[in-house]
């Protein structure tokens, strides 16, 4: 099998598919973390000036969405198919309140009535935090395993199977720590009454993050073992839950100084060492079958071809700093407080 | 119903709504670059209003595109699990090539195209737009050579068995240039081109029929009427190319379009017609033998018939792809007959005295994307029973996992929410021409957050 630098190319191509969805994580949760706390806003123009600030880079944000996505058909097949066809229903509705969110952002601001825009903004609103505890649930279902059969075909339910207990504690944890995210990104954008309610309201949300956090993972040493084998085994990979613990007590520190930038930077390291943690423990299965150990599909058994992996690794070394540079350029174009004006949302 | 069923009703139903919005990116993008070009050469600021104008309107089409189009990455792994299990390797590399090439450049120029009017100066702006319209014709290239390998497969072999067996590539440029994908991207971008083109022809006859912006207008049309000539007479022979290719990588789709069933005999080229398939016969106008002359320049040849292949290696909906098809065609000579009328006119110098042409034009609009959608209807249908031509049958690509009730479920779903989706669209299309082509206040003082508000429109 040919490497590059020792890696094997599935495993290379399970880094990329990381590197994306962490990426995605980072940036749509932010959006997702500021929709969720949207009915909190009690006045018309708090909630204008928060749904501003994400106004300009949201779309931008999906477009990971579909990237990642991609990366996932492409280098690992059998995957995309298991996965996606099992969870058809979660899917189905991600992709309902995806785009019934992005009509929401629309819509709001077309007609100036005041039940017209409460409206929407429940709808974004509510949108934002189940879009939020979805992802979760997806995540906490890869955690856990799913019922993966003969033919690595899902033979479990198709809504509630999913609706596990942890499920909805992973999809919980998930849906606070967007909110701690989108919370501090708020702070970088806004001033006056409704920034002073956001330092209020990050509290809230860090202790809402901490206690689910800890639950979570109590429940994860106790119930699922396997989820902490590769660390028993290699005490050296004890260093990535420390440093995701260091960065999530660093956020509490930091926003207490209002440093937010930098606040803001470790609640996206503390995404990326919760996902690489979620890595670790996986590697090299990607889904774990409940009913069998031979049916788990794995980066081996679900990787394209040698000479295609190859291809797309050619692709990716030379268009990830293009699409790096793009978002910064977007991120400085836009950078600094709302101002609204009429042409805002 | 069966999962097979609602999951083919689905697909195409996300997929024809999808398909209205990507062509006409593609389409203005060109616009967009001819308009900014002339404003460049000749300074006229006309020209920049104009470009401004529909950068406005592709921003809200390039929007929805974007978010239609995630569905589509979804539902192959949702509904078409076998299926994407067998071509993923080969489509990887397609599909990662346009995420990192055309995407990237699409989404990196669109930034500046929207926002950097008074940021950039006017060249670099002019690069901008050609990004974002280069970028958007490589994503059609992608998806196109994509679907051309199902209907023609290249550079590929077979590993593994039964249930698990898949398509590996071997040879990527074989893959990329397999027999139909070249003359089936440039009827794509024709297609594309001819949806743009008479968008902008039906805005700027409308305003010219009421008599707004008559003199922006006069010049656009004449743009516009100057593309729809060029890509309606062109695409005469990107179809024959296509045509052609089908008659001899896809016979049995070929004589379905044509409802052809004799095995080897002279094949007659219909103007219209209905196909009765258990009699056999077409009922309705034809040029005898004109199918046997426009492939074989010889009316008497023989052209393989629908009875050369056995029932399951044929398409059942014979009608139904015959009917595509011809509507398809019929629409292509409309819009070539329009452009010929509009430019006779233009060249009597009486052409925006023709109230009842404007008329015309404004409902013009409509026919492109039929035409488009038509077109591909036919395609896919022909293709039938196979999902992968020869290899993998649609009905053996499914999802095991997946119950009809489940798609069922995503199907209502989906109607309801496009429907809110196309409404959204209309209101605000109908808002952006009510309001017209000036703006520049707009623009100008508060270039950040106007540019993005009118690209999220997804």
């Amino acid at each position: 099998m040919q490497t590059i630098l020792g890696l094997d190319y599935p495993t290379l191509w399970f880094l990329v598919v990381g590197g994306l969805f962490s990426g995605y994580v980072i940036l749509d949760g932010f959006d997702f973390g500021a929709g969720a706390w949207h009915l909190f806003f009690k006045k018309e123009e708090s909630r204008r000036i928060a749904l501003n600030a994400i106004g300009p880079v949201w779309d931008g944000n999906e477009v990971w969405l579909v990237i990642g996505g991609g990366a996932l058909f492409a280098g690992f097949p059998l995957l995309y198919a298991s996965m996606f066809s099992a969870m058809y229903i979660p899917f189905m509705l991600f992709l309902l309140f995806i785009i019934f969110r992005a009509v929401s952002i629309e819509f709001r601001s077309k007609e100036p009535m005041a039940w017209w825009r409460s409206a929407w903004d429940w709808a974004y609103s509510i949108s934002s935090i189940t879009l939020s505890l979805l992802l979760g649930i997806v995540l906490g279902n890869v955690l856990q395993g799913i019922e993966i059969g003969e033919d690595f075909t899902y033979q479990g339910g198709a809504l509630f199977d999913f609706l596990n207990p942890y499920a909805l504690m992973v999809g919980v944890t998930t849906l606070t720590l967007f909110m701690v995210h989108g919370a501090i990104y708020l702070l970088l954008k806004t001033e006056g009454r409704l920034y002073v309610k956001l330092i209020f309201l990050l509290k809230k949300g860090m202790i809402f993050f901490m206690v689910s956090f800890a639950i979570t993972t109590l429940y994860t040493l106790l119930y699922i073992p396997h989820l902490s084998d590769t660390f028993s085994n290699h005490p050296a990979m004890f260093v990535i839950p420390l440093l995701a613990f260091l960065s999530i007590a660093n956020i509490p520190r930091l926003a207490k100084k209002k440093k937010y930038n930098y606040a803001f930077l470790f609640s996206s390291l503390t995404m990326s060492f919760l996902l690489i943690m979620v890595a670790i423990e996986l590697y090299p299965v990607l889904l774990l079958s409940t009913v069998d150990p031979v049916h788990n599909i794995t980066i081996y058994n679900a990787a394209a071809s040698q000479k295609s992996l190859g291809i797309m690794l050619l692709f990716s070394a030379i268009g990830t700093p293009l699409v790096i540079g793009y978002t910064i350029f977007v991120y400085r174009t836009f950078r600094g407080k709302v101002k609204l004006d009429e042409t805002s949302y | 119903m069966d999962v097979e069923i609602l999951s083919r009703i689905q697909f195409a139903f996300t997929i024809a709504f999808h398909y209205i919005y990507p062509p006409l990116s593609i389409g203005l993008g060109l616009i967009m670059v001819i308009f900014e070009s002339l404003y460049i050469r000749t300074g006229n600021k006309e020209y920049e209003t104009l470009a401004k104008f529909w950068t406005r309107i592709f921003a809200l089409t390039f929007g929805i595109g974007v978010a239609t189009g995630i569905v589509m990455e979804f539902e192959f792994g949702t509904n078409w699990a076998t299926y994407s299990r067998y071509v993923g390797d080969v489509f990887g590399s397609a599909l990662a090539a346009e995420g990192i090439f055309a995407f990237a450049l699409e989404s990196g120029f669109l930034g500046v195209l929207l926002f950097g009017w008074n940021r950039v100066k006017p060249w670099v702006h002019l690069v901008a737009t050609c990004g974002v319209f280069f970028g958007s014709m490589f994503s059609a290239v992608w998806i196109v050579i994509a679907n051309s390998w199902q209907q023609t497969p290249a550079g590929y072999h077979i590993v593994g068995e039964g249930l698990m067996a898949r398509a590996e590539i071997t040879d990527f440029w074989a893959m990329v240039f397999n027999p139909s994908s070249m003359e089936r991207l440039s009827h794509v971008w024709l297609g594309a081109f001819l949806s743009g083109a008479f968008l902008v022809l039906s805005v700027h006859a409308y305003y010219l029929i009421k008599g707004r912006y008559t003199e922006i207008s006069k010049k656009a049309f004449k743009i516009a009427l100057v593309v729809a000539l060029v890509f309606s007479l062109g695409q005469l022979f990107t179809g024959h190319k296509s045509a052609d290719g089908v008659a001899h990588n896809q016979p049995a789709k070929l004589a379905a379009l044509e409802g052809h069933f004799e095995k080897e005999a002279p094949a007659d080229m219909y103007i219209f017609g209905w196909v009765d398939k258990e009699s056999e016969s077409v009922t309705g106008l034809s040029i005898p033998g004109g199918l046997s002359f426009l492939l074989h320049q010889d009316f008497e040849a023989p052209v393989t018939g629908l009875n050369a292949f056995p029932e399951d290696e044929r398409p059942s909906q014979v009608n139904a792809v015959f009917q595509f098809y011809h509507l398809m065609v019929a629409i292509g000579m409309a819009l070539i007959a329009l452009s010929l009328l509009g430019a006779f006119y233009w060249w009597r110098g009486i052409l925006f005295d023709q109230k009842w042409l404007m008329g015309l034009f404004v409902f013009a609009t409509l026919l492109p994307q039929i035409a488009n959608q038509a077109g591909w209807f036919a395609a896919e249908m022909g293709r039938q029973p196979w999902v992968v031509y020869g290899l993998l049958k649609t009905s053996d690509a499914l999802s095991k996992s997946v119950t009809a009730n489940q798609v069922l479920f995503s199907l209502i779903m989906f109607f309801f929410i496009y429907l809110l989706l196309f409404v959204l669209f209309i209101y605000l299309l109908n808002k952006k021409i009510k309001h017209g082509p000036y703006d520049e206040s707009e623009i100008e003082d508060h270039p950040n957050q106007q540019g993005m508000a009118e690209a999220l429109t997804n």
